[in-house]
């Protein structure tokens, strides 16, 4: 039997407020225990909640971005469920009217196409605490600086089919939401967290299977892992007769298996209904257009112009434009006289490769925008050889001050001098007299082969410095001479 | 020795003599202390006397006299119900869920008195989380009404109408979900007034149900609740639903002119059922403003009847919320070794919370749940809506209107406590109010068989004065206001 899988996600997504969504607390991460939390939050008698017009702004930026209808009264609403980190009993969140209505995201995928996911929803909510149960003996700690962080929670419709489309949307999310300075998206402190829903049914089918949801699981690579185990699980019960029992599971990395969840909440009612406390958020055309106005170039934009403006590759641009920070610190090299291409080379092979080895993002570069843009600069020129240009690259990274001081320092230059490479080719044509010979017997295909040979002689003779444009055409002219 | 009169006197007289320097605020205060000492152990009307902070707040008071810097409630003694936060000073709500809690803020209503001046005297009791018409749902035991101390005081601000009623302070604070200010008012022969939902800041006071939640002023007269209404408002950021709108001068408002004044008698609320001698009352003092001028317009409130109904689904369902917070894991009432984590939450909640609480928290969950929400919740929400339909309705041409403000006089302890419904009845004219969102205030009409009764007049959103005004035109021409209970006689 084949199965397709059927996949909706759900992701949480911490807004990056300074302060909470209903109080005035901060919403850093990683202070003490309890410190980030004051009446409001810790849901004390006769408090209540003020909204925070930044997390609006926020997730009407993420509706225009993915340019979904928003909704102009979007209201308030309790979910009513006991949890000792949920300080009032309730969840304040938006249930019958979000914030963000429907739209289509269209997620870029590795062979360049784009693949559109229908967004069902995304609503405001406050964030809940965190119980810890590893630190007392016996006993439960409750740490309520998280309780109230806005998160806006997006729902998509059951439009992925496997766990690479599911992947290339969090990660098209992620970059669109670090596009927008929404979220720092960061998974590992559950800034963007995932609930997977999956089913399968039979391939061919309309109807769909009995769906199980994987819970808040923190990373791509988790995801992918997630969604390969729980498709086998349930096509392994399917295959052998079986059905599928509708719950909540979590994902085990350590196991790389998903199990269900402690049925805490059976059959849970969460009683929603409108949150008195708070008005109703009326937005009105004015508003949009003025958030609209202060959307910055998003990805899907700046990789067409990537592609038209810099003639760079479908597929340079798809890896530079992701990250912000990379896509500008390309610009900038560009924008300082850096040739495109070799720009995005540069940074897309060594560059990347340095920092990812030395575990630095581009904005902590020890190779700066203007120094590669200088490397690039004697590359084109000609000063340079690529080999040289590597070397270059490492004094760049050691800090050894600018190109042409390393290229001094360490003696670099490309020798263009026709006479000195006259002179070497002479020396290793005549050192050699077997290969000239098979040379000069070949066919053209052949000799273009066997012409390395004698480039690899004399870039060891020149020490790596030789003009390796002005050495083919000497060596051809020479080794033609010679017959 | 200061003369017992003081106990009595409006703010305005109060005010004179503090500024004149006839009596000190230190004076002053040390009297009403006497007087809670001296009575409270009969009508167990204050949980808390803040006896030492209420000095020193009349000594500051009385500085601040003496520098000219006064406003008229500076110096003026005040007991707020113990629904409202106070810093430092534990704020049970009539609750054992809140025996011990002592908050860390002042509630804004609070606030804004102590900016004003007031002396604090301490807090008074009331219905368990102001759920109750009686105060026999406190878990501090009831209050007696001092009128005749076998009677209930009504409720929820029972603790606050019996206390002032009784010469205890000179103003007290209420709150009003379905007539808690209005009905006790009306039981204790008091003037009291619910505001336009919106008009004074609800943060800081402690949670029944928010959409119907208002905070008031109870006192001997409308004009001590124009002084006290005007220190109360405003607009606060920290209350969503508080309304962004100037706050008159209340009292300097209060003409006292009711020419041409229309005042509409609703048909539903002035029927059969309504109590002869209520009726006797309500009108008696309705043909005073006749006579002042008014005009008396039968008018219709058509779904009336439907606001009991409404009520106690909406009320009780935003209760069921308000109320979950209170699950003994980060303060209040924790029953003792809870063996697991359902364990804390069903006996710390069973054993903190009284049986009407616990019995509009099922209510409310009920009415919440799936499957019932549109039926119940949703089907409420409607109709509140063509209730308030009604009253704008209405206003289109009167600009008040009239009625009781509660079926009847104070009854007797355990008289309802047993039929929930017949407890539910006491607020049958004040419920639609809240529903509404109007400001409605109980004003004194008279006795009947020495009991006080109370004329209810509701007006337009926002225009507390004009039913402020038609309060104090009564209050001019009448001394049913000045009525004081027979507590001379039962004292030792």
């Amino acid at each position: 039997m084949t199965w397709e899988t059927m996949m909706g996600l759900e992701v949480h997504l911490q807004l990056a407020t300074e302060s909470k969504i209903f109080s005035g607390s901060s919403t850093q991460f990683g202070a003490p225990p309890n410190v980030q939390a004051d009446a409001v939050d810790l849901g004390m008698p006769g408090m209540l909640p003020v909204l925070n017009e930044e997390a609006v702004r926020f997730a009407v930026k993420f509706g225009l971005g993915i340019g979904a209808r928003i909704g102009r009264r979007s209201i308030f609403d309790r979910k009513n469920y006991f949890y000792p980190d949920l300080p009032k009993g309730y969840q304040i969140s938006q249930f019958f009217s979000p914030i963000v209505c429907e739209g289509v995201f269209e997620v870029p995928m590795e062979d360049g196409s784009l693949l559109p996911i229908r967004i069902t929803r995304a609503h405001l909510e406050e964030d809940a605490g965190k119980s810890v149960h590893d630190i007392f003996n016996q006993e439960s700690g409750i740490d309520l600086n998280r309780a109230g962080t806005p998160l806006l929670e997006i729902v998509t419709e059951p439009d992925f089919r496997s766990a690479e489309q599911a992947v290339a949307y969090l990660k098209a999310l992620h970059s669109l939401v670090t596009y927008l300075g929404i979220s720092d998206g960061n998974m590992a402190e559950g800034s963007m967290r995932c609930d997977i829903n999956i089913s399968l049914r039979r391939t061919g089918s309309d109807v769909l299977g009995t769906r199980t949801e994987i819970k808040n699981v923190n990373s791509f690579r988790f995801v992918e892992r997630a969604i390969h185990s729980e498709v086998e699980r349930q096509s392994d019960i399917l295959d052998s007769g079986g059905s599928i029992t509708q719950e909540t599971r979590l994902y085990d990395a350590e196991r790389d298996e998903t199990r269900s969840m402690r049925s805490k909440e059976v059959a849970n009612d969460y009683r929603y209904f409108p949150e008195p406390d708070l008005l109703p958020i009326e937005i009105d055309e004015a508003y949009i257009e003025a958030v609209r106005a202060s959307l910055p170039e998003l990805p899907a934009a700046k990789r067409a112009r990537f592609v038209s403006e810099y003639e760079l590759s479908d597929y340079d641009a798809a890896l530079l434009v992701p990250d912000h920070a990379t896509a500008a610190f390309f610009e900038e090299v560009v924008s300082l006289g850096g040739a495109a291409k070799p720009a995005a080379n540069w940074i897309l092979g060594d560059l990347s490769g340095a920092l990812n080895r030395a575990d630095l993002t581009i904005e902590s570069s020890p190779v700066s925008a203007e120094a590669l843009a200088g490397l690039i600069g004697r590359i084109e020129d000609g000063t340079l050889s690529s080999k040289l240009a590597k070397q270059v690259f490492d004094g760049l990274w050691q800090g050894e001050g600018a190109t042409d001081e390393i290229i001094a320092k360490r003696g670099l230059k490309q020798v263009s001098d026709t006479g000195a490479l006259a002179q070497l080719v002479d020396d290793v044509i005549a050192a050699n007299p077997d290969q000239v010979a098979q040379y000069l017997a070949a066919d053209e295909a052949k000799q273009k082969k066997l012409s390395g040979f004698f480039v690899g002689q004399i870039m060891k003779a020149s020490q790596g410095q030789a003009n390796p444009k002005l050495l083919n055409e000497l060596l051809i002219k020479k080794l033609n001479d010679q017959s | 020795m200061v003369d017992s009169a003081v106990l009595h006197a409006s703010v305005s007289e109060l005010h004179g003599m503090l500024t004149q320097r006839q009596i000190s605020s230190e004076e002053l205060t040390q009297a009403f202390l006497e007087r809670i000492d001296l009575l409270n152990g009969k009508l167990n009307a204050v949980v808390t006397v803040c006896a030492e902070q209420a000095l020193n707040d009349a000594r500051r008071a009385d500085k601040r006299l003496s520098r000219g810097k006064a406003t008229m409630l500076t110096g003026i003694p005040l007991l707020h119900k113990d629904i409202f936060c106070t810093q430092g000073i534990r704020t049970t709500c009539g609750s054992r869920m809140l025996e011990q809690f002592i908050p860390a803020y002042d509630a804004t209503v609070v606030a804004k008195l102590k900016t004003a001046g007031v002396v604090m005297l301490g807090k008074c009791n009331m219905d368990e989380f102001a759920m109750g018409s009686s105060n026999e749902t406190s878990f501090f035991g009831t209050v007696k009404n001092p009128w005749d101390t076998q009677c209930v005081p009504g409720g929820s601000s029972g603790g606050s109408a019996a206390a002032l009623a009784a010469g205890m302070a000179t103003l007290v604070t209420g709150t009003d979900t379905g007539g808690s200010i209005r009905q006790p008012a009306s039981l204790c022969g008091i003037t009291g007034l619910k505001p336009t939902y919106g008009r004074v800041s609800r943060l800081g006071i402690i949670a029944f149900a928010s959409s119907l939640d208002q905070a008031g002023p109870m006192a001997r007269s409308a004009a001590d609740c124009a002084h006290m209404l005007t220190a109360m408002s405003g607009l606060d950021a920290g209350d969503s639903t508080s309304a962004d709108l100037a706050v008159p001068d209340f009292f300097s408002e209060l003409s006292g002119d009711v020419a041409g004044l229309r005042i509409g008698l609703p048909r539903e609320y002035f029927n059969d059922d309504l109590d002869s001698s209520v009726r006797a009352q309500v009108m008696s003092a309705l043909s005073q403003l006749e006579k002042a001028g008014a005009q008396l317009i039968d008018i219709d409130l058509p779904h009336s009847h439907y606001a009991i109904a409404t009520y106690y689904v909406l009320a009780p369902a935003e209760a069921s919320a308000n109320l979950a917070r209170y699950d003994g894991v980060r303060f209040g009432y924790r029953c003792a070794d809870p063996a697991d984590l359902e364990d804390l939450y069903l006996r710390s909640r069973s054993e903190g919370f009284g049986e009407e609480v616990q019995r509009r928290i099922l209510v409310g969950t009920y009415a919440l749940s799936a499957g019932f929400y549109d039926a119940y919740f949703n089907k409420a929400q409607q109709v509140r809506r063509v209730i308030t339909d009604d009253f704008r309705k209405a206003f289109q041409s009167v600009d008040v209107i009239a009625g009781p403000s509660a079926p009847g006089i104070a009854f007797r302890f355990g008289a309802k406590q047993q039929d929930p419904i017949a407890m539910y009845m006491e607020d049958i004219y004040t419920l639609a109010v809240n529903l509404a969102g109007l400001p409605g205030l109980s004003a004194p009409a008279g006795l009947i068989n020495g009991m006080p009764v109370g004329l209810q007049l509701i007006g337009k959103p926002f225009e507390e004065s004009t039913i402020l005004n038609a309060a104090h035109r009564l209050q001019l021409d009448t001394d049913w206001h000045l009525a004081r209970p027979p507590i001379e006689e039962w004292q030792p």
